[in-house]
């Protein structure tokens, strides 16, 4: 103050006119807190959690449980990374910019496609910039996405849709195995189609087989094909850049993030090799260089022209922060389980939800699943028989302290009171058999 | 001057997938039990044939070991806050606290899945409802919502608010436009547009500020509402906040407030006071929560009563007894993303709070600007800088130089002093933003500089400038002690040089080959 030749602060906020100065109590808390007692506070609140860690959680829906490795949380925390902001210094900042770079090319090996962002804020969010940017691709505006998909995710894309006049049209299911009805598919395509979305795994956990045949039609009306994963599945799924996606979004939470009571998440997004494409997508996009002096490699952020910062309201989207941290999270993880790890992963999963559903649909009254088609980690589990709602059971296993499936009853009325179950390599034998018990229990009265 | 002895690590590391070895792994997850493998037949009748990935997918295969050193020698190739000054103008690059972070590890937090019954998630619903009475207190503003998950994206939410305003008042289709000033944050007009509005730039008056009376013949029946910044991107408080907000509202418009500068105001006025209808904030900036390498953020939004309606689904509410998630708001405009935002990152912001109080966030700003205000008056004397506007005023948490004197004497430009200033160990500020200052350098110092590191930085700038009027090629090719040097970033973006990924690399190798 005395270099700057004042006596008091206030003469450096004078220029607030006195009618905008605060000059009454605020109702927050008035006097900081040392730091144990700001631990013990919120030590003390957050044991009136009941966490999945102590209790069986079969939940998934968007955010999955899965096991954060010891490795993950260690590089997460490296402060040179953690603290750090946006590369806007590529030089100073290799090591994010790094790192990054290879959790695009990890999301390219595993999506098998050639290009992708480093990240966007979660999968409602990447979808709707995707429909975005395929009705930019193609100077169309309407999308179509399958009837069957997260209603968190549809209203996103229906938020980010309206305003600019994109037209969002549902897909009919059909009703033996959920998968896509394809006739309905054909009488809502035409030329005036920018996307067809699917979904694989699909909301409610099965596989929609019939991909060839959606992408033959979505390019017979030159359309893209977007396609909606969860990472975790492509190490024994079919990746999307085999059957013919040209974009492909998806949550990359469970690929090394925790839930976090929902957020943040790890919006994915990935496309081909096309500069029609690649001009067009948003967020932002690390690429491999040389220094001036071409004696070394190096990384920096590329084709910023597309951005907000620098193209403004011509910018093919605003984000601008993003999930980073997250996908370098993803990206140890990726390298912690290697291709070995990733496919073992998916078979373990695979294995564990389909015991829990044979184990489920042997319980009379109870149907698991209610399409008769092959699942991954998710299903559905109808109580309609047993004249219970999901509400009810949920409420009886919370007593057994278990966590049921998602109530998608409000969802889906057609499919009755029916939830949605999750299981992954978490969820141990015990736990599954003493899930399928309780219900059992629950459903007969025992 | 002889250069600090600063030398970032430098490790000659390659690429992952050019690491490890086959059939190496760093991590086994558990397998299914072996009853379960024997009960349930094999895989292959569980994945139909046509759906099985038949290639092995071309991840890295390293050790755990491998991994670990991987991943921290890029860190040792990072700069971050806990490095040291970071004054990146409007990025409010403040000291992260440590015990926030293991906070929000805890398992209590971390395993809790979104969707669990509500008598299961009442701790965290408390901190969360908590936190929306907090800052909706601590900008004026009646309602606050946690959902958006970064400044642009509460941008986004704030315009999309604007909109569902129109369209309840019939206004949509007349309503068109939003104003913004040739000095925003570059999401601003972004935003707009997203949102389905036209955007008219309002240029600057001669003092940095809003030229009212620009103002007043740029608003009209068009009008939806302005998006401002305040303190703005000069650092300079927009004094004429009163007549905007009645000129703005009297047109029919909405003020939006754009939170990237709050910082300076905790505590002292208020975005609700002067009349902002809705306010974004930066909780990675004003609330100390780490930026991650550019993520994960949040960006709450406050708005004024007639708004609350239209916030996303679900809002966290209290009967008295218990929290819980309401989703019946039949005028909501939906979702803005799943879930209810980074709730990891609000509970750091949460903790901050309680750390500091009212008392700490007020003084937390006053710092902020002291050392604003002082560093504008130390690099201002550097030669080759100007202060461009209103050279009387004081500044807010920010201060915007031009190396425009610099670049005509020397050639020596404001990336040149970017590059220059990272050889020193000290991030650079931003650079030509905003764009009404010529090769502008944007210093942001935050509250947690300490005063010896103010002298240091202006030290350095003075050296750099030394250097520039005497030997400006060691400015010219800076940087000489980062990882690397001067990175070619054209060649990045070139489409025949382009390279976003592994694979593209090794497409792009097997065409030269």
């Amino acid at each position: 103050m005395d270099e700057l030749g004042i006596k008091s602060i206030d003469e450096l906020y004078a220029d607030i006119p006195e009618k905008f100065r605060l000059n009454k109590q605020l109702n927050i808390p008035q006097t900081g807190l040392p730091e144990s007692e700001v631990k013990k506070h919120v030590e003390t609140l957050l044991s009136k959690n009941r966490p999945s860690s102590s209790m069986p959680t079969f939940l998934g829906a968007g955010c999955w449980p899965h096991y954060v490795p010891a490795v993950v949380k260690e590089i997460v925390q490296r402060s040179e990374l953690l603290t750090s902001y946006t590369p806007y210094q590529p030089e100073i900042s290799q090591g994010m910019l790094q790192a990054l770079f290879e959790y695009q090319s990890m999301v390219c090996e595993l999506t098998g496609m050639d290009v992708a962002n480093c990240s966007m804020y979660d999968w409602a969010t990447a979808l709707a910039e995707a429909a975005r940017m395929a009705t930019r691709v193609k100077g169309r505006n309407e999308i179509l996405i399958p009837k069957i998909i997260h209603p968190e995710r549809a209203s996103t894309l229906k938020v980010y849709a309206d305003p600019v006049g994109i037209k969002v049209t549902q897909v009919a299911y059909q009703k033996k195995d959920g998968h896509l009805d394809l006739a309905d598919l054909k009488s809502k395509i035409s030329d005036r189609t920018a996307a067809v979305y699917i979904e694989n795994p699909s909301y409610l956990g099965f596989i929609e087989t019939q991909v060839q045949e959606i992408a033959a039609e979505a390019r017979a009306h030159g359309a893209l094909f977007i396609t909606g994963v969860d990472p975790t599945s492509l190490g024994i799924l079919e990746p999307p850049g085999e059957y013919g996606a040209d974009i492909v979004v998806g949550e990359a939470q469970p690929l090394g993030n925790a839930m976090n009571y929902g957020g943040p998440l790890l919006g994915m997004m990935a496309c081909r090799d096309d500069m029609m494409l690649i001009r067009q997508m948003p967020g932002r996009i690390i690429g491999l260089t040389t220094t001036l002096d071409n004696t070394r490699q190096g990384f920096c952020m590329t084709l910023q022209t597309r951005e907000q910062h620098i193209r403004r309201e011509k910018a093919t989207s605003n984000i601008c922060s993003n999930e980073a941290l997250c996908a370098v999270a993803s990206a140890v993880y990726m390298a912690l389980l290697g291709p070995e790890g990733i496919m073992e992963l998916g078979e373990t999963v695979t294995l564990k939800s389909n015991y829990a559903i044979s184990l489920l649909s042997k319980i009379k009254h109870v149907r698991a699943p209610v399409f008769k088609t092959a699942h991954f980690q998710e299903f559905t589990v109808n109580f309609d028989q047993a004249g219970l709602t999901i509400n009810e059971v949920n409420r009886e296993l919370l007593k057994r302290q278990m966590q049921g499936g998602k109530d998608i009853s409000k969802e889906f009325p057609e499919l009755g009171q029916t939830a949605l179950y999750c299981v992954t390599e978490v969820h141990s034998k015990e736990e599954i058999e003493n899930m399928a018990r309780a219900i059992e229990q629950i459903v007969h009265g025992r | 001057m002889k250069t600090s002895m600063y030398k970032q690590a430098s490790w000659d590391e390659p690429i992952i997938f050019n690491l490890g070895r086959k059939g190496r792994r760093g991590h086994r997850l558990p397998r299914a039990e072996e009853e379960i493998v024997k009960l349930i037949s094999n895989m292959d009748s569980l994945i139909p044939e046509k759906m099985r990935r038949t290639d092995k997918p071309g991840l890295p295969e390293l050790s755990e070991v491998e991994v670990v050193r991987h991943f921290t020698r890029l860190s040792e190739m990072n700069y971050g806050v806990d490095s040291g000054l970071y004054p990146l103008g409007s990025c409010t690059m403040k000291y992260n606290p440590k015990i926030n972070e293991l906070l929000a590890g805890l398992e209590t937090f971390s395993t809790l899945h979104p969707y669990q019954d509500g008598s299961t998630v009442q701790g965290i619903l408390e901190i969360m409802y908590h936190l929306e009475r907090w800052l909706s207190e601590l900008t004026g503003t009646h309602e606050v919502c946690l959902q958006p998950a970064a400044g642009a994206h509460g941008e986004l939410l704030g315009t999309l608010l604007m909109r569902a305003c129109l369209e309840s008042n019939g206004e949509c289709e007349k309503r068109t436009e939003v104003i913004v000033p040739d000095s925003a944050h570059g999401t601003n007009p972004a935003s707009a547009t997203m949102a389905g509005f036209n955007v008219v730039v309002l240029p600057s008056g001669p003092d940095g500020c809003i030229d009212v009376e620009a103002l007043k013949s740029g608003v009209s029946e068009k009008t939806a509402g302005l998006m401002l910044t305040n303190p703005n991107t000069l650092g300079l408080f927009e004094k004429d906040i009163g007549e905007i907000a009645k000129v703005v509202h009297e047109a029919g418009g909405l003020l939006y407030y754009d939170g990237a500068n709050l910082n300076p105001l905790l505590g002292r006025a208020r975005p609700g006071d002067m009349g902002f209808d809705i306010v974004h904030m930066n909780i990675h900036k004003t609330f100390g929560t780490p930026h991650g390498g550019g993520g994960p953020g949040a960006g709450p939004v406050g708005v004024s009563e007639s708004l609350s309606k239209f916030l996303p689904v679900p809002r966290v509410v209290f009967d008295g007894k218990r929290y819980r998630l309401d989703y019946d708001r039949p005028q909501s405009i939906g979702k803005m993303k799943g879930f209810y935002g980074n709730v990891a990152v609000l509970l750091k912001a949460y903790a901050y709070i309680l750390s500091l109080g009212l008392e700490g966030l007020k003084e937390a700003g006053e710092i902020s600007v002291l050392n604003a205000n002082y560093i504008m008056k130390k690099l201002r004397q550097v030669k080759g800088l100007t202060l461009p506007y209103d050279g009387q005023k004081p500044r807010k948490h920010e201060c915007v130089l031009s190396a425009k004197p610099l670049k005509t004497d020397t050639g020596v430009t404001a990336v040149n002093i970017a590059k220059r200033l990272l050889d020193h160990g000290l991030h650079a500020p931003t650079i030509y933003f905003p764009l009404i200052v010529e090769e502008a350098l944007m210093v942001e110092p935050t509250e947690t500089a300490e005063k010896e590191e103010l002298d240091w930085f202006a030290k350095v700038m003075q050296s750099i400038s030394h250097e520039a009027y005497t030997k400006p090629e060691e400015v010219l090719e800076a940087p000489h002690n980062t990882a690397v040097t001067r990175l070619d970033e054209v060649k990045a973006s070139h489409p025949k040089t382009m390279t976003l990924s592994w694979r593209m690399h090794l497409k792009r190798q097997s065409v030269r080959t």
